[in-house]
């Protein structure tokens, strides 16, 4: 029998086991530098999935970066690493692909609010309801960057841009309660003001046996400087963590904590354990190879041919 | 009915049995009544007594109820297309009677269900009638609540009696059919069954015997078009794909999902089109080629990630079952007017391959080939087949699964270095290094859909997108070169020569065979690599005085189908013409041969 879904592929054995292994260097895990303008917080999400990278001492050849289109989509160049730059909005459906058939890799995504809750937004929800096991991190910047200043789906009421010179009038999408309500089981927010809080989310993030949706607000200093100030202490704001009494598995109290106004609360609003599509697959496969056991591929095959005959 | 031994069924007098050598059965109804079902056990039978067959069956877009059709041609010698006009029309209805009379031979019989079809009295003398209250006597067979379910059994008993098949083999395939249900639907259907073929026709109708087939190398089996692919693909070693439900796609979909986890794989429904290609290409780029597929728009929604897996050069094979488009267009009618989205589809120089099977048998095989091209030339390969492949049943030489049966499995050995877009590699033919392939040198590679440098990191250079987009051409080139030239069926010269693709080379060779036999110079060639073409075939063009492409597709602006252009383009010969038309439904001999007599009477068109 081929070994695909359930048998992961043999790890090398020149690999030290992890005890003995170091994490792997930035400069071992760095790559193009990134295209993005200087202090663009998207550089600091970056910094920290390196550190992430060696703090948990990820074999080099199993992490796989994936991203659709936009200035924080460039990640994966950035990355010295097995990486992907897909079409616009369908990083999700492509992630999938792989973690549905290659339970050895750690797959994260990492995309902006346009690629995640506009162009792709049903492939969010999809995606989150089907609960593929992924990391995906949004570096939500409430602006379309690449393209140089139009409404984002994340944009404010009243946002001035090149698409709505008068303010926006759309209805922003809110990232939390869209993640909540699609049945992510995993949903937290942070922010890159705050390079502490963003490992400890990616870390509990990639921990997770599941979906797991982080919002990263990420500011734009070229088309929407200023916009998370009120979230960054630094700048006069206040970062508030989640409070220690929220329960995570709470779907309601989650639901509530995502409705609060800006800058509202940092952490993880809402966790479960619901079984993932990789492993009910891995189930349905596991049932329908029990009543084919011992054969060989081309047996299972024959089987078919001589009903047909 | 081209019968063996007698001259036409005699009307009126005494029942006889006549030797025939094949017949063709077209069964009217409605979309509930199980037509279909009578058809697969005609064509299974004859699959399994080493006959010939091919079926024909139209279904209606509705849900439920509106005509339909099966057409089964079934025979001892080669049997090529499903038959221009039916020997038995067997009428359900009076629409079926009425709307399918004509598509009967002139002294062909008509058997009809009298309990719903009032025969015209101006068409008697035509067409032999034998009205049998079928619905009433169904129920009187198995009992007044089974209304009018079973009656497609009666008359498989009806006809089973007709043509003198072998009943215990019939009832073989009842039983398989009906296995593990409730016993009593089995007695239920061996009853109607029986009641049809004990049922006396009397003497207005002979009864016709099948002359022994030739003895086949080996065993059959009996699929459809949809099926083939499906297990071809299963056993180029496919493990894994994604789709969305779209009539006449979805078959292979539900094959897949129904039996990828025997094998350790599965096939994922996804939430759109576009999300089927993204989650396949996913499933290639994590190292074992994948399947996606659709029909008509869901083709169209996939021209964009179709174009990031020609720029990342990413191995991925895409099904196209074509229907009528544009749009929505004709759903459950056959056309080949994908030719060009197929070949061309989405912006920029995006080059892939297409390849068309021509028949069943070609389905299971090409699936394999479409999978072999994908991986040795990391390209995405369009399997381009149509609404009347896809549920044309026919019997064909089974495979020798265990030689055929391949391991595709990614080999995650570490390589020392890789550059997945190098351009030293000769033809440009480079392969992908799935992740999970520890890189000695520390340097990963980036798959993209940006212009990009080796390794794939994105650039703006002028100088790399010339050698990049030559590299991503140059491979298709080589994979052209390596093709066979395809074999002409008919004399290698003479006056006109039939070229198609896809679904209508039965026909077309069947209207060789019938131009020949009546002196016509007519020559035929069929082309199974449409993207790229093999190299040669301006010699075999050369041979004739007319070269004219026949396509189920429109004639477009400037009189040509969409093959018919694409060989203009390449070959420049005026002499190329197109045989085209959109009717929606296949090639009838006939027409074929009609339109190929005015072309050639009108001369060479002036352009």
């Amino acid at each position: 029998m081929s070994e695909t879904l359930i048998a992961k592929p043999a790890v090398s054995t020149t690999t030290p086991p992890e005890g003995e292994r170091k994490g792997l260097t930035k400069k071992e895990i760095a790559a193009d530098h990134p295209t993005w303008c200087p202090g663009c917080g998207d550089f600091s999400v970056l910094a920290l999935y390196f550190k992430l990278i060696e703090k948990r001492k990820m074999l080099h050849e199993k992490i796989t970066t994936i991203a659709g289109i936009g200035c924080s989509s460039r990640f994966p160049y950035f990355v010295q690493a097995h990486g992907a730059h897909f079409i616009h909005g369908r990083a999700l459906p492509f992630a999938s692909g792989i973690s549905l058939s290659r339970p050895d890799l750690h797959v994260f995504v990492f995309g902006g609010d346009g690629d995640a809750f506009s162009i792709g937004g049903n492939h969010f929800n999809h995606t989150a309801r089907k609960n593929v096991k992924m990391t995906y991190c949004v570096m939500d910047n409430w602006v379309y960057g690449l393209t140089k200043k139009q409404t984002s789906p994340t944009s404010p009421l009243g946002f001035k841009s090149k698409t709505d010179p008068w303010g926006a009038v759309d209805y922003p999408i809110n990232p939390m309660k869209q993640a909540i309500a699609a049945g992510a089981t995993f949903v937290a927010r942070t922010t890159h003001t705050n390079p502490n809080h963003v490992l400890q989310m990616m870390e509990a993030a990639m921990d997770h046996d599941g979906f797991s949706f982080i919002e990263c607000l990420s500011e734009c200093v070229e088309f929407y400087e200023g916009a998370f100030d009120s979230s960054n202490p630094r700048k006069g704001g206040v970062f508030n963590e989640i409070p220690k009494n929220h329960d995570v598995t709470d779907e309601l109290a989650a639901y509530k904590l995502a409705g609060e106004p800006f800058p509202g609360h940092f952490g993880i609003f809402y966790k479960s354990n619901k079984p993932t599509k990789n492993a009910k697959e891995a189930e349905i496969s596991k049932s329908l190879q029990s009543k084919v056991t011992g054969l060989k591929d081309w047996q299972i095959l024959q089987k078919n041919f001589d009903r047909m005959k | 009915m081209s019968n063996a031994t007698t001259g036409a069924p005699s009307s009126g007098g005494a029942s006889k049995v006549s030797s025939i050598n094949e017949v063709v059965i077209r069964i009217a109804g409605n979309s509930q009544d199980g037509i279909q079902a009578i058809g697969g056990f005609l064509a299974r039978l004859a699959g399994r007594s080493e006959q010939e067959v091919m079926t024909f069956m139209t279904i209606p877009a509705t849900i439920s109820g509106g005509a339909s059709i099966f057409q089964v041609r079934m025979g001892s010698g080669e049997v090529l297309s499903s038959g221009d006009d039916a020997d038995i029309l067997l009428a359900f209805y009076q629409h079926s009677y009425e709307d399918h009379l004509g598509s009967l031979k002139k002294g062909g019989i008509v058997l009809y269900d009298s309990d719903h079809v009032q025969p015209k009295p101006e068409l008697q003398g035509d067409y032999h009638h034998a009205g049998v209250p079928i619905s009433g006597l169904t129920v009187e067979a198995i009992g007044g609540t089974a209304k009018d379910k079973g009656k497609n059994l009666y008359a498989l008993g009806l006809i089973a009696k007709m043509f003198d098949l072998n009943v215990p083999k019939l009832e073989k395939l009842l039983g398989e059919r009906f296995t593990g249900k409730d016993p009593s639907i089995l007695n239920n259907a061996l009853a109607a069954f029986h009641a049809g073929y004990s049922h006396s026709l009397g003497n207005i109708l002979e009864t016709f015997k099948f002359v022994d087939a030739k003895k086949k190398d080996g065993t059959q089996v009996v699929m459809n078009g949809n099926e083939a692919i499906g297990y071809g693909l299963i056993a180029a070693g496919v493990r894994f794909g994604a789709g969305y439900p779209i009539t006449p796609w979805s078959d292979i979909m539900e094959l897949l999902r129904r039996e990828l986890p025997k094998y350790g794989g599965t096939f994922i429904q996804t939430e759109d089109e576009i999300a089927a290609i993204s989650m396949a290409i996913g499933g290639s780029y994590a190292g074992r080629v994948a399947v996606t597929g659709s029909s008509g728009p869901g083709i169209s929604l996939k021209t964009e990630a179709l174009g990031w897996a020609v720029m990342a050069e990413m191995p991925l094979v895409i099904i196209d079952v074509q229907r009528g488009g544009p749009s929505t267009g004709m759903p459950t009618n056959i056309e080949q007017s994908d030719l060009n989205i197929a070949i061309n589809g989405g912006h920029g120089d995006s080059p892939r391959v297409v390849i068309a099977p021509a028949n069943v048998e070609d389905c299971f095989y090409m699936a394999i080939e479409a999978v072999n091209i994908a991986r040795k030339y990391s390209v995405p390969v369009i399997l381009l087949t149509d609404q009347g492949i896809a549920t044309r049943i026919e019997a064909f030489v089974e495979p020798k699964l265990e030689q055929v049966c391949q391991d595709i499995s990614p080999d995650f050995s570490p390589v020392a270095d890789h550059k997945p877009y190098d351009l030293a590699t000769k033809d440009g033919i480079t392969t992908h290094v799935p992740p999970g392939t520890k890189i000695l040198s520390g340097k990963y590679p980036i798959a993209t859909g940006l212009e990009h440098d080796e390794l794939g990191h994105p650039t703006g250079s002028p100088k790399l997108h010339m050698l990049m987009t030559a590299k991503r051409r140059k491979k298709l080139q080589a994979l052209g070169a390596s093709l066979p030239v395809p074999k002409v069926y008919g004399p290698p010269e003479g006056n006109v020569l039939l070229v198609g693709w896809g679904s209508t080379e039965g026909p077309i060779k069947e209207a060789v065979d019938r131009a020949r036999a009546v002196g016509d110079s007519v020559s035929s060639l069929h082309l199974r690599h449409l993207n790229p073409l093999p190299n040669g075939l301006e010699n075999i063009f050369a041979g004739y005085n007319h070269v004219l492409v026949v396509e189920m597709n429109d004639e477009g602006l400037y009189g040509f189908g969409q093959l018919g252009q694409v060989l203009r383009a390449r070959y420049c010969d005026p002499k190329i013409q197109g045989i085209n038309k959109t009717d929606g439904l296949t090639w009838k001999v006939k027409e074929i041969l009609e339109r190929a007599k005015t072309n050639v009477a009108a001369g060479l068109r002036k352009i």
